[in-house]
């Protein structure tokens, strides 16, 4: 009988949460040397079954073989010792120390007590040269890019010698150079030996680098299939349980009259003295998308900062429809037409621990339907008006209008800001990364949203990290580098490899 | 001078053991707002060291001894704190005001029943006295009084900065005040480092209460707990940026301050300015409301200092 050796199973997992079931009879099989792709909608249960790889939490039953043996794995320490080795989402890095620091943390070799660096600073040069990780081991995470603190991550683990490397959502952070670069460490690191667990939610990425993909949907196994024999389309499939249109259906679009403009808008950076926006210009015609694409950090977040009113502008202005808008209040902005979908949908687009209808009605309390003449809220009527947007938008809460806004999942709390924005029927739409860390059936539906937007003749303006959303969804590209637009393409003609050279500053056209 | 320099010594010394102490605290992660009332119950166990122990036991033994009851003292009277903000993840800030109001109040309580029950009734004061005692912990060298207490905060000191930026365990220590999170992942038992840390804390806060009774006078009335030299501390711990040698550095600017209030009188340009003792006083404390008014924007905390440590939040 043929007999697979597995580097590591995890057989027949299941793993209850109070009123959810997380895993359900999972089976997860790496083979020894294979990039294995765990691929799932967010909630899935992806990250509790990789979590109970981990040590951190226990499985009610199942178990974890390695080499075909059972193991138990209590805590992080000892999944280090099976040499199973993770990179988190959110890197797990203390930032005020240094990358040789982070990286011994630990598993410090020591005598009497004092660190021993200059021992374990050569083990990493050595390990840094071998897998082509480039870092430089005294500086401070602070100060070094994402794509540098992903390579100490990495060493980590390779420091730890471990077998098993786990990656966890690992180019969600990152910029397409340096995905494409990851992609390459991963290869090397498997031709090398190491057996890799790629846990994403992008197929691309999946069909060029992984060997297998093992599915997960809402909490259960669905399947494990060959990546060099299945296509986008299937694994989407198996992954949402429906056929999924990635290409979002649109018509050309028939640009109007211009909604927003801005002139000249400069906005000063928080982190250095250096403005984050330089001179600025560009209008928005009614009937368009126009999206603003760059490597996060290039001045895109203080632009909007800037037109939505929530940072004060250094100079320049901002119309909207004509009115001069650049110093006025965020409700009065709100009041001539502006819709905005924020980046940070805690920090600014929801009262996490008030319930969904009051957030519902955070922009709109103040009207006639929602407060009568003495000042007191409508409740009822608040109540019907969110259950229509709840039942309109397809918001799932738990208890309805009246679920606590931080008891909601991401993807549901994004609707329910997409669903009160454009409500309001806007005459700009400014959306910012609307879809980010969002599963594809919640990504199709906001895309879709935002191009019926468009149709019904409003301006949007998008601003967005990734790139197929910005393909796919632009009318018009503007392409931001160091806080300046260094670059306006056109969607239909321009490539992506194009786009990337604006993107990362190698060209440049006066706009 | 040389009684300034004395005055400025001594009292940078206690500055800089509580201040070292909150920097051990909070770098594992928990605010000590309690370290005033860690110095009290310090400075407890300590007086009542020096007042009980014969002064016949030598200056070695009396030394030790008084230092290792009063670090004691404080060591287990931080375990509230501890028990409080690690285990029940309670308020730090409440959990440490509490223990000032309890450990002022309890110390007077005690030292009053005891000088009552000891007295018949007559003394019903909270005062304890330890002069013959005092006389052993200094070395008169020339006009300058050599107190061992500076060589016990010069020693923590050299300590401190090893083991926080030398060794293991300081890694570690301080990994979990920044992000904790990332502790765990890599194996370490946040909380055990944060027992660590707020233990530590106790242990220095006690020392530097019983040098700070010390310091001046050879009786301490409890009532008076230590005037606000652990919030000072605190000052010291922020202004010298969680960093022990730069703790030090601050701890001299604050102690030479202080000492200015009790030496004034010796300089006949300061006398001549006619300026009421009181300013003198008030110095340290309205530079530390100043410098802390300036700095504390740039002031860079631990990350998850005051955090209580979650599993859970990624």
């Amino acid at each position: 009988m043929h007999e697979t050796q597995y580097a590591i199973e995890m057989v027949n997992i299941t793993k209850k949460f109070p009123g959810i079931i997380a895993n359900d009879n999972v089976t997860l099989q790496l083979k020894q040397g294979e990039i294995h792709a765990l691929l799932g909608e967010n909630g899935a249960g992806k990250s509790t079954l990789m979590s109970i790889l981990f040590g951190m939490y226990q499985p009610e039953e199942g178990v974890i073989k390695k080499n075909g043996e059972i193991v138990k794995i209590h805590d992080p320490n000892d999944a280090n010792n099976l040499g199973i080795g993770m990179v988190h989402q959110h890197f797990k890095l203390v930032e005020c120390f240094s990358v040789l620091d982070n990286i011994i943390l630990g598993v410090e070799d020591s005598q009497l007590g004092i660190l021993q660096r200059e021992k374990a600073r050569q083990k990493v040069l050595e390990l840094s040269q071998r897998y082509g990780l480039s870092v430089d081991p005294d500086a401070l995470i602070e100060d070094i890019s994402v794509g540098m603190q992903q390579r100490t991550e990495i060493l980590k683990m390779l420091y730890r010698d471990n077998e098993i490397l786990i990656f966890d959502e690992p180019t969600a952070v990152l910029t397409p150079a340096e995905i494409k670069e990851l992609l390459q460490i991963m290869r090397n690191l498997s031709a090398e030996g190491k057996s890799i667990l790629f846990i994403t939610h992008k197929l691309n990425e999946i069909m060029e680098v992984a060997d297998r993909c093992s599915v997960l949907r809402k909490g259960k196994y669905i399947g494990t299939v060959d990546v060099a024999t299945t296509t986008k389309a299937e694994l989407s499939r198996m992954m949402v349980g429906r056929d999924v249109e990635f290409a979002v259906q649109k018509d050309e679009a028939k640009p109007e009259q211009v909604v927003l403009e801005v002139r000249d808008l400069s906005v000063a950076s928080k982190l250095s003295k250096k403005n984050a926006v330089n001179n600025v210009s560009f209008q928005v015609r009614a009937g368009e998308i126009v999206c603003i694409a760059g490597i996060d950090g290039n001045g895109q977040t203080e632009l909007v900062y800037g037109i939505s009113g929530l940072e004060p502008v250094q100079s320049g202005s901002v119309l909207l429809c004509g009115k001069d808008i650049t110093h006025a209040p965020i409700r009065k902005r709100s009041l001539l037409g502006m819709s905005h979908i924020p980046e940070d949908r805690h920090k600014h687009g929801l009262v996490l621990d008030y319930t969904l209808e009051d957030n519902m009605v955070l922009q709109r309390y103040f009207e006639p339907e929602f407060v009568d003449k003495l000042g007191f809220l409508r409740r009822k009527n608040i109540r019907t008006y969110t259950e229509r947007l709840i039942e309109q938008y397809d918001v799932r809460s738990g208890q309805g209008p009246v679920t606590l806004s931080r008891s909601m999942s991401g993807g549901n709390q994004q609707k329910a800001i997409v669903a009160r924005e454009i409500d309001k029927d806007p005459q700009l739409l400014i959306a910012v990364q609307p879809t980010r860390g969002l599963d594809v059936g919640a990504i199709e539906y906001i895309h879709k949203q935002i191009v019926a937007q468009r149709d019904a003749g409003k301006a949007v303006l998008l601003v967005s990290l990734e790139l197929d959303e910005v393909m796919t969804l632009a009318d018009r590209i503007l392409v931001m580098y160091e806080g300046e637009i260094v670059g306006q393409l056109n969607p239909k003609t321009a490539t992506v490899t194009e786009l990337g050279l604006y993107m990362a500053g190698a060209k440049k056209e006066d706009v | 001078m040389i009684l300034l320099l004395q005055y400025t010594l001594i009292f940078a010394s206690v500055l800089m053991l509580v201040a070292l102490g909150g920097c051990f605290a909070e770098r594992s992660g928990v605010i000590n707002i309690g370290l005033e009332g860690i110095m009290v119950i310090g400075a407890l166990g300590g007086a009542l060291v020096m007042k009980f122990l014969p002064v016949s036991v030598g200056v070695l033994p009396m030394v030790a001894i008084t230092v290792v009851v009063s670090a004691l003292f404080g060591c287990i009277f931080s375990l509230f704190l501890a028990v409080a903000a690690i285990n029940f993840k309670a308020d730090q800030t409440i959990t440490g005001t509490a223990m000032n109001m309890l450990a002022t109040a309890g110390a007077t309580v005690a030292v009053k029943a005891m000088n009552t029950a000891a007295s018949n009734g007559n003394d019903v004061s909270s005062d304890i006295a330890y002069i013959h005692a005092k006389d052993l912990f200094i070395v008169r060298l020339g006009q300058f009084e050599f107190n061992w207490f500076m060589l016990v905060a010069a020693i923590c000191l050299v300590i401190s900065y090893v083991a926080l930026y030398k060794m293991k365990f300081g890694l570690r220590l301080r990994s979990c005040g920044e992000h904790p999170q990332a502790s765990a992942s890599v194996g370490i038992h946040v909380q055990k480092m944060r027992y660590a840390g707020v233990l530590i804390s106790g242990l220095l806060g006690g020392l530097g209460g019983i040098v700070y009774i010390t310091a001046g006078v050879s009786v301490w009335k409890f009532e008076n707990g230590v005037a606000g030299f652990g919030f000072l501390a605190l000052a010291v711990m922020i202004f010298g940026g969680w960093h022990p040698l730069r703790i030090a550095l601050a701890a001299l600017l604050f102690g030479f301050l202080r000492a200015l209030g009790n030496v004034y009188a010796g300089f006949d340009f300061l006398m001549m300015l006619n300026i009421p003792s009181v300013v003198y006083n008030m110095l340290p404390y309205v530079l530390s409301l100043v410098v802390l008014a300036f700095t504390s924007k740039n002031s860079r905390a631990p990350k998850a200092a005051g955090i209580p440590y979650d599993k859970g939040t990624r």
